[in-house]
């Protein structure tokens, strides 16, 4: 079985590369390099997941576990001149050239007192360690997960934020993490770190893009601790090159009273898998998760979160969209868990689907585990097409039927990203799906 | 303006529509009346080019063009507009963009400049007076959570933006109350002139003491069995549809 060799072989590569980080990495205090250690341990034990589990049926990750990655090298890409799409007004920039920081991409100067925003790899190597023993590698569980368990045991660079108690950030920060050309079996695994502390805010984009035609993968975990009374929004964009792998984790802690706006744009990459999930810790705490993913082509995009109700009286609201053409898949798997103390849960779900073509399929499936009794947990899902009568109101209006099914298709998209409260975020998000709508059809100039 | 000859069209395997012929000059005003289910919002439908509808006989020509070959848009934009019975609602969509989109299109097939933000605002903000529309309603997407009588009057205004050089009204009248129905016929009057056509679909008398027609005819199980003058509509309003059974005639 020569493909079953293949794997193994590409699976030895991560342990050559392993040992090669370890001695790279030596400055690395040595909690990290425990945990670090038995990450790795973990990811030998589990092994790439293969469709017979449960929680990756419909995603079958067999051709990136056959391909060798090595670990991207930053060090020519610096040379090279960049344009990533920035976001005008922010607080800071972190900007991640081939999972290494670049700082002359990057901006954090005049940041307000009790914001930090750093490379983690600096951070690690002369910042506070409190923060970092404290929180890195605490929330997402690699128990299961082979990937945030590979990501953990290749912690090196990536953003570490953190605000402190009481500290309203107005403008945002982004992370951008860029693959470069030449990026052909290379591998990243972007590490980020948000903690907030008591009544802080604070907006966080991450944008991961890269380039198209090379097979590449990026494996990416961010953590996020939402302090007592804190309020967090993350909005994730994923614009992969069209050959690329993009497996990522997003979790969450939240305290008593927070609240946590995820929002999850999923729009590149020939394999994408997200994993959202949220802890809410303390009484009282709101999540919200919102999603859009389109794809076309072969692509697929898998969204599995996670609300974990923890305490009483929490509240989370689910929102996500699909846009799917081609002979593109999808698969969405929302699991809400209401813990037996968790009286009060509130859960709203929701998933919404148009297929553009009858090629494209999607299987969407909440998981409710509901173990406390007075609590309300609603869900719903929808497959469908565009609206013919809606279609046909358009058209005989004098909307052509090009222009009319690409603007019922924004207008499906929009009612996520319309959901992001950050406007620069929300109109950049637009600008680009109406970029990829358009190439998918010739709206006339009027619209 | 408008020629029906021998029109046939069925749905759903089943024929509606079983020889409808009729002519509409410009500048007149024909009232097309009948029972629940006879056939007029198959009509209305069919000269607007809704594919669920299929014509299996006849034909239509409109400017001595023949219209069952142009697409739905095309003859939007060639001046007809069809008034729902029941407009459709289309989430995310704001009137305003829509509307905009819908009257650049067609004056852009007519060869008349796009208008501008500006300029479009100001013809809307116009018949929005005219029909005592909300400045609120514009920003809201188009229909959604709309009252019957608000989408309704959404319809004649979106007409009155878009003058039609053939308005075909389906049914504008019903769920309406009377003052509601006053604006929509005032509205409707006022877009009446020698180079326009309007074609009045109803069911009740009501609405006809308020737009006068030039023609009404009474159409009878897929067949136009009756025409006159509005005397007819009255005659109708105090005789029903029942009396027509007895008597079919074609026109
Ligand atoms: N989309 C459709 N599918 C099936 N039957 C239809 C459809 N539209 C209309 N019909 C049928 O065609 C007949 C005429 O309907 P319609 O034209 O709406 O009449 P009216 O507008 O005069 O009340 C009715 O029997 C109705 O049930
Ligand atoms: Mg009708």
């Amino acid at each position: 079985m020569p493909e079953v060799k293949q794997a193994h072989e590409a699976t030895e590569t991560y342990f050559a590369e392993f040992a090669r980080l370890e001695r790279e990495t030596s400055r690395q205090p040595e909690w990290l390099r425990l945990k670090r250690k038995s990450a790795m341990e973990r990811f030998a034990d589990l092994g790439f997941p293969t469709t017979r589990q449960e929680a990756w049926r419909f995603t079958n990750v067999a051709p990136l576990a056959r391909i060798t990655f090595k670990q991207a090298d930053a060090k020519g890409a610096a040379r090279e001149a960049f344009k990533p799409a920035l976001l005008g007004d922010v607080a800071a920039r972190l900007v991640f050239v081939d999972g290494q920081w670049n700082p002359k991409l990057s901006a954090l100067a005049s940041l307000p007192k009790g914001v930090l925003v750093s490379s983690l790899a600096a951070a690690l190597e002369s910042g506070d360690q409190g923060i970092l023993e404290g929180h890195l590698a605490c929330y997402a569980e690699d128990a299961d997960h082979a990937f945030t368990a590979l990501n953990t045991a290749f912690i090196r660079d990536g953003a570490l934020i953190r605000i402190a108690d009481g500290v309203v950030l107005e403008k945002p920060i982004h992370v951008i993490f860029i693959r470069t050309g030449g990026a052909q079996n290379t591998v990243t695994h972007p590490r980020t770190l948000i903690v907030t502390g008591r009544e802080a805010q604070a907006m966080v984009m991450e944008s991961h893009c890269g380039p198209a035609g090379e097979t590449y993968f990026t494996n990416a975990v961010t953590e996020i601790v939402v302090g007592e009374n804190a309020s967090v929004e993350h909005v994730k964009l994923q614009e992969e090159g069209d050959q690329a792998f993009y497996i990522a984790t997003v979790q969450a802690q939240q305290a008593r009273a927070s609240r946590f706006h995820s929002h999850s744009v999923s729009l590149g990459a020939a394999l994408a898998r997200n994993d959202i999930n949220s802890v809410m810790a303390g009484e009282g705490a709101e999540c919200t998760l919102n999603g859009l993913y389109q794809v076309a082509g072969t692509q697929h995009v898998d969204h599995h979160t996670r609300l974990d109700h923890a305490m009483p009286h929490c509240s989370s609201r689910e929102y996500y969209r699909g846009i799917l053409d081609g002979k593109s898949s999808g698969v969405f798997n929302g699991a809400i868990i209401v813990r037996k103390d968790a009286q009060k849960t509130d859960a709203i779900q929701s998933n919404k689907n148009l297929l553009l073509s009858e090629e494209a399929i999607i299987n969407t499936k909440p998981e409710l585990q509901i173990l406390a009794d007075d609590v309300r947990c609603t869900h719903g899902a929808t497959i469908g097409q565009l609206d013919p009568d809606a279609l046909f109101y358009l058209r005989a209006r004098g909307i052509g039927l090009e222009s009319a099914r690409h603007l019922l298709t924004r207008a499906f998209a929009n009612d996520v990203i319309a959901r992001i409260h950050f406007a620069p975020a929300r109109e950049r998000l637009e600008a680009r799906l109406l970029a990829r709508l358009s190439a998918a059809w010739k709206p006339e100039e009027v619209l | 303006m408008l020629e029906i000859k021998n029109l046939h069209a069925q749905v759903a395997g089943k024929e509606i529509l079983k020889g409808v012929d009729l002519k509409v000059n410009a500048g007149e005003v024909h009232a097309i009346m009948g029972p629940n289910g006879s056939g007029k919002s198959t009509l209305a439908q069919v000269l607007a080019g809704r594919d669920v509808y299929e014509v299996t006989e006849g034909e239509v020509f409109y400017q001595g063009k023949d219209l069952l070959a142009m697409a739905p848009e095309d003859r939007a934009r060639e001046g007809i507009f069809l008034a729902f019975q029941y407009p459709m609602e289309i989430p995310g969509v704001s009137n305003m963009y829509f509307l905009k989109a819908a009257l650049n299109n067609i004056r852009k097939a007519q060869g008349q400049p796009e208008l501008d933000a500006m300029d479009f605002l100001a013809l809307v903000r116009e018949k929005m007076k005219l029909l005592g529309i909300d400045e609120a309603l514009m920003n809201r997407a188009v229909n959604e959570g709309f009252s019957g009588g608000e989408k309704k009057r959404n319809e004649i205004f979106q007409m009155a933006v878009l003058e039609p050089k053939l308005a075909i009204l389906d049914e504008t009248d019903s769920g309406l109350d009377i003052d509601a129905l006053r604006v929509v016929a005032d509205g409707v009057n006022a877009l009446r002139n020698p180079a326009r056509a309007i074609i009045v679909v109803t069911h009740y008398q009501r609405l006809l003491n308020y737009i006068v027609p030039d023609f009404v005819h009474v159409l009878y199980d897929g067949r136009l069995v009756k025409s006159g003058d509005k005397n007819l509509a009255l005659e109708l309003e105090e005789k029903g549809y029942g009396w027509l059974e007895v008597q079919p005639q074609t026109v």
